[in-house]
């Protein structure tokens, strides 16, 4: 089994070469291909990357947008009338439909755009065949169909925004009926249209993406690069791609029936409705059926944008704590454990929608069991900070901000996935701070922390440390600032998606937290523009980057300082050992890569690990003139 | 005026460059980049622990200071029990939060980057990783213990005697139909019987309904149990009584019900609140459109069941307030309908066009 292993890589090896040099023939005045239609996943990544921050500003600002309102009630937003149109009232308010149209795109774009396509997307792209060895996706073609569907996605969801009768507005959940009666509400029709068109598109995007991830990390890993000793942010891709192949087509089986009963009169959803003065023919559908269908992939999804970020954080903690990173096999285990109950919790969304109870109790079961594997890695973070040597770099700081919203955010999980704690809670500002904290603003900082780490690979300069170190501050601070008192602003019963409160005795109180809300998430998008700055100016000017900056053990810093298609000029590194050998007792240095192999640091080897060394000549004859 | 704040925004934006640039150049003169990092080690390690004081101190200090603030009362009998399962699960969950928390920013300051110091090679350690498996899962197995019991009490069957009222959403208003005291039964509806003034869709030949009246304020008695029946006309809308802790969805095609029994009147609120104005509200809590956020509907809970029985003889059976529909009423049934309703007899025989109330 072994040596027909070895027969095939060496001969992917092969071809790589022969395939490298005839790009490299063609590499001058191709720009289409090497830029555009490019099948390298590196290229694919920084297009899913920049995409992904192109989104993640329009998410940003919509929700400035709609903070305007709720922060500052009273205030005249005439000046923004050039940019909004008829949407400002002649009042100089914010229109009320609008309003639920801004909320609802701000959830799609930061959700689906954001947080799916540009943290997966990216990084599952740039780092699976860096970090285990490959040469490139098991289809460069498919990978770039991926983005280009995606692409495709956004140019429809784009445009929904400058309909005359505004983007969908029923909530980025888009519960039927209000989805699918155009009566009910204006972004009911074409927006709404637009909206499960581009979601179709992104699905097929996600499905083709996680086929190749699935497919590379099984098939593709260099020599010596089991299982047990990937690096977690692979394992991490690897489970959260598993997830969309299994949860995405759920979410497209009820878009299409949403579309069927939408334009050719069927009735999954819809029954006994009476609207705009007349009673619809529509029997027998149920809206719970949509509700169970949509949370299925939906409570998956919290994970698909999670996973991911987790995965990068373990590999920088590890990093920078120079320590290895503490339980890997656990943090395995908790993330398999995670990605397995993500698909029997999804009905602790719907405890109050008039399903039935019992289900609810299972569901509470099945949900406050999914704290266990969570906490657990929470506590396997801390303990690797523990006793470290920690290099605050930016990744770092975004890494060290990240575990804290996981916690933050968290915990209010065990109010929550309680069905009878969230009788009061569900659907008010509690809910709105739970997920922003701990999937939003933590899958956020994953994302931040994986461009400020891997930045010198993608571009082979350093992004500015100072520069970013302002950036995390801000950044932080403003997070809190925004979504903590959003707690004490749900424990009151404030609903979501609320336009205003004033006509409510109840909902009187909090106009000073709301507007403190409104002013750091201002303060907080602002703060992205140094980000953006840095981003863009360290592209042209940044300082060159060492070809391992961080000193870091995983396979993609053993590339060149810029690697080009193929990744590595020569042979693939084999791999020896596990991606965490930080300050190992006796070692020269505070690092191990993992190509390092055992006969080489018999200073610091453990007594199992010199009985590897017989093990080594064999695996290595094929490839060792390149060690 | 405008050109000119864009003029001062470029300024601004042109002199942080310059900056930005300088010390860049100053940077790469000194040749010091590599102690870039351990230079801004030091600080990072010391702010994280002022944002670890700070952070906790403002949040125990709000918490504690505005409590009454963010609290609502509590009006019913299931709300103190949810409220007390609410509050063991801030003290576990706060309690846990701050000592994680605690070690988070301490491990990090304390152990930030020094030369001179080399990390501990420390991978794994079974006990450890058995004890935050198995100590959350206890923990979590007696909240889990605790919120089940009660959601079971919530979501079970409601008493017999329970008082019955059916709440009807639509955009963007609430009605209420209340069973009349004839015979305290809801008459069957459907909707596709629903016009401009029978907006609850009833079926008139359903002798149920006859003594049916409508209210726009949802009158409760305190000290019995509750039972709502409810649905929507048009699409998703929620129940939501913020002082009696409930929450339920109203789904077209579908009736979803919820029980509670009020355990404070509207004149107990104003007097415990001092506001002698005071009164119990319900709100809309499923995103349902343009208005979702006007879904005002208001509550008055009586102070005793006798109080609300007098208030229910008081008021006008909706048959009566539209008597257009006896017309649906089958023949046989007319006359029932008109003694149940309250009619007067003799307008049987020519049913004349009178206003009809929405």
């Amino acid at each position: 089994m072994a040596t027909i292993d070895i027969d095939i890589k060496s001969a992917q090896q092969h071809d790589s070469h022969e395939h490298d040099s005839h790009e490299h023939e063609h590499h001058e005045g191709n720009f289409w291909t090497n830029y555009i239609f490019s099948q390298d996943h590196k290229v694919i990544a920084k297009q899913f990357l920049i995409t992904g921050m192109f989104w993640a500003l329009i998410g940003g600002v919509l929700s400035v947008i709609f903070r305007l309102q709720l922060g500052f009630p009273e205030a005249n937003l005439e000046w923004l009338r050039p940019v909004l149109g008829g949407w400002i009232t002649p009042e100089g308010k914010i229109d009320a439909e609008f309003y639920l149209a801004l909320v609802t795109m701000h959830g799609t774009i930061m959700v689906f755009f954001v947080l799916t396509a540009g943290l997966s997307g990216t990084f599952s792209n740039f780092l699976i065949p860096l970090q285990i060895g490959a040469r490139d996706m098991a289809s460069g073609f498919m990978n770039m169909l991926s983005y280009w569907f995606f692409f495709l996605s956004s140019v429809v969801m784009l445009s929904s925004l400058f309909l005359s009768t505004g983007p969908a507005g029923g909530g980025w959940t888009v519960y039927p009926p209000l989805s699918a009666l155009p009566q009910a509400i204006q972004g009911s029709g074409l927006g709404m249209t637009l909206w499960l068109v581009s979601m179709a598109l992104f699905i097929v995007s996600t499905l083709l993406g996680g086929i190749n991830y699935i497919t590379t990390i099984i098939n593709m890993r260099t020599q010596g690069m089991s299982f047990t000793k990937m690096p977690l942010t692979v394992w991490a891709f690897f489970f959260t791609a598993i997830i969309g192949l299994l949860s995405f087509p759920v979410l497209f089986g009820a878009a299409l029936l949403l579309i069927f009963d939408r334009s050719f009169g069927t009735s999954f959803f819809l029954s006994d409705i009476y609207i705009g003065g007349e009673a619809l023919p529509n029997v027998g559908g149920s809206p719970i059926l949509f509700q169970h269908l949509f949370w299925f992939l939906g409570h998956p999804e919290v994970y698909i944008v999670l996973l991911p970020a987790l995965g990068i954080t373990s590999e920088i903690i590890a990093t920078n704590s120079r320590k290895p990173i503490f339980g890997y096999k656990a943090m395995v285990g908790s993330m398999l454990f995670i990605a397995i109950l993500s698909f029997v919790v999804w009905a602790h969304h719907m405890f109050v929608t008039g399903m039935n109870p019992f289900l609810g109790s299972i569901f509470t079961l099945l949900t406050l069991i999914i704290a266990v594997p969570s906490a657990v890695k929470i506590f396997n973070y801390v303990t690797t900070l523990w006793r470290g040597n920690i290099k605050f770099t930016a990744a770092m700081l975004f890494s060290i901000g990240l575990v804290s919203f996981f916690l933050t955010g968290g915990i209010t999980g065990i109010f929550l996935g309680n069905s009878a704690v969230d009788i009061q809670l569900h659907d008010t500002y509690f809910v709105v701070a739970h997920f922003h904290l701990v999937m939003g603003s933590a899958s956020f900082f994953g994302m931040m922390a994986g461009v400020y780490h891997w930045f010198p690979k993608m571009f082979g300069r350093m992004m500015d440390e100072r520069l970013g170190t302002i950036h995390f501050w801000l950044t932080f601070v403003g997070v809190y600032l925004v979504f903590f008192p959003m707690h004490y602003i749900g424990i009151a019963g404030f609903p979501r998606r609320y336009y205003s409160w004033t006509s409510f005795e109840t909902f009187s109180g909090f106009a000073d937290l709301n507007m403190l809300v409104s002013v750091a998430a201002i303060l907080t998008l602002s703060a992205q523009f140094l980000f953006l700055f840095n981003f863009i100016y360290s592209i042209f000017r940044g300082r060159l980057a060492p070809a391992n900056p961080w000193n870091s053990n995983t396979l993609e810093w053993t590339t060149p300082r810029l690697p080009q298609h193929g990744n590595w000029p020569g042979a693939i590194p084999t791999v020896y050992r596990w991606p965490y050998d930080y300050s190992k007792p006796g070692a020269k240095e505070d690092f191990i890569p993992q190509h390092i192999p055992y006969s080489e640091t018999p200073e610091s080897n453990l007594p199992h690990e010199n009985e590897q060394i017989k093990l080594e000549g064999v695996v290595v004859k094929p490839s060792s003139g390149h060690h | 005026m405008t050109f000119l704040i864009v003029a001062a925004v470029v300024l601004v934006i042109a002199i942080l460059y310059l900056i930005f640039r300088i010390g860049n150049l100053v940077g790469v003169v000194k040749g010091k980049e590599g102690d870039a990092v351990s230079a801004m080690n030091n600080t990072n390690a010391w702010l994280f622990m002022l944002f670890l004081v700070a952070g906790l101190s403002v949040f125990f200090w709000y918490s504690f200071t505005y409590f009454a603030d963010y609290t609502l009362p509590v009006a019913s009998e299931h709300g103190v029990v949810t409220d007390g399962l609410f509050w063991t699960t801030m003290w576990i969950t706060v309690g846990s939060f701050t000592i994680i928390f605690i070690g988070l920013f301490w491990f990090t300051f304390k152990y930030r980057y020094d030369k001179n110091r080399k990390a501990s090679f420390f991978a794994d350690n079974h006990y450890l990783e058995l004890t935050w498996t198995i100590v959350p899962a206890i923990v979590l197995t007696l909240l889990i213990f605790k919120g089940l019991t009660a959601w079971t009490d919530i979501t079970g069957p409601a008493k017999d005697d329970a008082v019955v009222i059916e709440l009807v959403a639509q955009q963007f208003a609430w009605t209420s139909r209340y069973p009349g005291v004839k015979d305290g039964q809801l008459g069957k509806n459907n909707y596709q019987m629903i016009d401009a003034s029978n907006e609850f869709g009833i079926d008139l030949s359903d002798k149920h309904s006859f003594d049916d009246f409508k209210s726009l304020e949802l009158h409760l008695p305190k000290g019995r149990e509750v039972l709502l029946k409810i649905r929507a006309k048009d699409v998703l809308h929620s129940v939501f009584l913020p002082h009696f802790r409930v929450k339920m969805d109203a789904v077209p095609g579908i009736h979803t019900t919820f029980k509670f029994t009020p355990t404070k009147s509207t004149n107990d609120m104003r007097a415990e609140t001092g506001n002698s104005n005071f009164n119990f509200e319900m709100a809309c809590t499923e995103i349902c459109g343009k208005g979702h956020f006007s879904m005002k509907f208001p509550v008055y809970v009586h102070d005793s069941y006798e109080d609300y029985v007098a208030w229910m003889t008081q008021q006008e059976t909706w048959l009566k307030q539209n008597p257009d529909y006896l017309k649906r009423v089958p023949a046989e049934l007319r006359e029932v309908a008109m003694i149940k309703a309250g009619l007067p007899l003799e307008s049987v025989a020519a049913p004349q066009v009178t206003q009809t109330s929405n």
